[in-house]
């Protein structure tokens, strides 16, 4: 059973010399209870694909086309009323990246989930709000009572799991957590994905994992999205994309992230850097960061298509 | 034998914590943040020597102190066979010919104002090597071999027009322009994109080859520390845990918090293991760390009073490789 599917998205920000490209056609499906990780390089796109579920872009963002469906709703087509009081936090809630700061230092963090609650459902007091976000810190693994101080009270890992009992203080069906372990030690970020994993069994939550290592997502997820430059170059369940990466630069990434118990190797690397969206190459956006690019490359650009199972890749090396 | 190029005896960083006003009358107190706290180790010539460890266990601070850009409060560092723990500025100077740094952020490292060339020109101006052409050489030199080719395309330029690879590439080019023995990484790959890290990497492994160069490479991602790093010390809370060959650290880990570390990294083959074995808690304050071993409060395999009360040392229990655990003396 799906729970949301997006078809072919086009996010822009507009600038002073043009539209940014950011995500250019994106199109991909997240099942009930089940994990999606979305990866890619900084700049990929990825976070803007997130914003553009809740609706939330910033200023100078604008969808330019496509559907978003949640269930049977296409949330583009809500207006930002029905969106507030249906969609988002209640059905979709984000895990913000960068849990040091995205939580207000200025207000207690019982404020702060109350805040929450109360918004997307108004008719909660707050006695009953604070009492409700006790609950959510039992459920996260912070001992109640800390409710009351504030972020900077906070260890980094417990700022990352009060966020996580934020985002769950409205019952969604689908978590979206951005870089959850970014900046946090190797040893609390193996806590945070434990608790994540934990925690979506628990609920029955579906995820979207969006990071740029693969590792966690191999670790958290049951199927990957790999984007580069606002485009999904491909696509597949974790171990039909590791067994087999079919996109040279998926070939690339995990290159990058050697294991650390495999052999000692000499590491993998992809030759220049991603293009600047507001003209991206013409063509595969790949193309001039490719060994294997070809004329074709230079000039039409590679439809995604299904390899079998559900693998998906945009690249001209491969054939359906 | 291999000779040490850098050896550091009992070193100890103790930074004083600044109390206020009313504090500082009425408390006689004198509080420290102990960010080393008697280490020991020694960095042989041409080899990459990886210092892992979470935040706040004192690596940077390490890595700082060995160049003498922080002062050490106790114990003995010598270059070369040479004791630079008291060498004047003057000496240090000199030194720093041979030792040089490359800091985490190449986004704060380098100067916004500055034309790429004169960044990388300024070693050489300032130790005063060379002037007029062969400066021009020396840093279209150190250019190609930083691989920012053709250098032409580059020396005119300002950091803001080059990317976060490029910028790091620049602060090694910087780095190397002396010919120093010796360079402390300090994260250098931390800041980039996934895609960038192994170019600088590489490149680090290739100067270390063909120029000899020592390195001190201080990480947090023990995964990218084992396919670069020779030797590995694990560091928490100021003091060394585990000490050794990168592979015996990596394959056969002795100390509870090297086995978490290990443990913690994600694995990117999915067939491999999940995670299993966390350990619970944050690192403890460096103010107040914890009495005996500092590690006993979050450690899995805790055995009693003796971890609570007696300071382990730092002992070698295999061939080359150290452990600082009650488990294994």
């Amino acid at each position: 059973m799906q729970v949301l599917s997006v078809q072919n998205l086009v996010t822009h920000y507009r600038t002073q010399r043009g539209f940014v490209k950011a995500v250019d056609g994106v199109s991909f499906n997240v099942d009930e209870k089940e994990a999606v990780g979305l990866a890619g390089e900084s700049g990929c796109g990825k976070t803007t694909v997130a914003l553009s579920l809740l609706r939330i872009l910033p200023v100078g963002g604008i969808i330019k086309g496509g559907h978003i469906f949640f269930r049977d709703t296409d949330i583009l087509k809500l207006s930002e009323e029905e969106v507030r009081k249906k969609i988002r936090w209640k059905k979709i809630s984000l895990v913000f990246q960068g849990a040091m700061n995205a939580l207000n230092p200025v207000s207690k963090v019982e404020d702060q989930i109350a805040e929450a609650i109360m918004t997307h459902e108004p008719d909660v007091n707050k006695a009953d709000a604070i009492e409700r976000g006790k609950k959510l810190f039992e459920l996260v693994g912070i001992e109640p009572s800390r409710i009351s101080n504030y972020p900077h009270e906070f260890s980094g890992g417990m700022r990352q799991r009060a966020m996580l009992a934020m985002a769950l203080a409205t019952n969604p069906e689908l978590l979206i957590a951005d870089e959850p372990a970014t900046a946090l030690d190797v040893i609390v970020q193996a806590q945070v994905l434990k608790l994540i994993k934990e925690l979506k069994e628990k609920l029955g939550l579906s995820l979207i994992l969006i990071t740029h290592d693969l590792s966690i997502i191999t670790e958290t997820c049951d199927s990957v999205v790999i984007m580069y430059a606002g485009k999904i170059v491909e696509s597949g369940s974790v171990a039909a994309v590791y067994k087999e990466q079919l996109h040279p630069y998926t070939q690339g990434l995990v290159g990058a992230f050697p294991s650390i118990l495999a052999p000692k190797t000499r590491m993998a690397s992809i030759p220049g850097f991603p293009p600047d969206l507001l003209n991206p190459p013409s063509g595969c956006r790949f193309n001039p960061r490719c060994k294997y690019a070809m004329d074709i490359c230079r000039k039409k650009e590679p439809a995604l298509i299904d390899i079998g199972k559900g693998h998906r890749v945009a690249c001209y090396l491969h054939k359906s | 034998m291999p000779t040490p190029i850098v050896k550091v005896t009992d070193l100890k960083k103790w930074f004083p914590v600044r109390l206020g006003f009313f504090e500082t009358v009425f408390s006689r107190k004198e509080l420290y943040v102990k960010a080393i706290d008697g280490i020991n180790f020694e960095i042989n010539k041409k080899e990459i020597f990886g210092l892992a460890g979470e935040s706040g266990s004192g690596k940077t601070t390490t890595g700082r102190v060995v160049l003498r850009l922080t002062e050490p409060t106790s114990g003995k560092i010598t270059f070369q066979g040479n004791d630079i723990t008291n060498a004047s500025e003057d000496e240090l100077k000199k030194l720093r010919r041979k030792m040089q740094i490359i800091f985490q952020d190449p986004y704060e490292s380098i100067n916004p104002r500055m034309t790429i060339f004169d960044i990388i020109a300024e070693p050489l101006r300032v130790q005063k090597l060379a002037t007029g052409t062969e400066l021009e050489e020396k840093v279209y030199k150190a250019l190609e071999s930083v691989e920012l080719v053709p250098p032409d395309e580059f020396v005119w330029r300002f950091p803001h027009e080059l990317s976060g690879g490029q910028r790091q590439r620049v602060a090694t080019g910087r780095a190397l322009i002396v010919n120093p023995d010796f360079i402390v990484a300090d994260e250098p790959v931390s800041m980039l994109d996934v895609s960038i890290r192994a170019e600088i990497l590489n490149l680090m492994f290739d100067l270390m080859e063909k120029h000899e160069v020592t390195f001190l490479y201080i990480t947090h991602d023990l995964a990218l520390a084992r396919h670069i790093c020779n030797r590995l010390a694990v560091m928490y809370l100021g003091k060394l845990m585990e000490k050794g060959p990168a592979e015996k650290i990596v394959f056969e880990p002795l100390h509870p918090y090297t086995k978490a570390l290990i443990s913690a990294v994600p694995d990117p083959d999915p067939s491999g293991k999940r995670i299993e074995t966390v350990i619970k808690g944050e690192i403890p304050s460096p103010v107040n760390p914890p009495s005996g071993c500092r590690f006993h409060t979050r450690c899995p395999q805790y055995i009693g009073n003796i971890c609570r009360e007696k300071e382990p040392e730092l002992l070698e229990v295999g061939k080359e490789h150290f452990v600082a655990c009650h488990l294994y003396h």
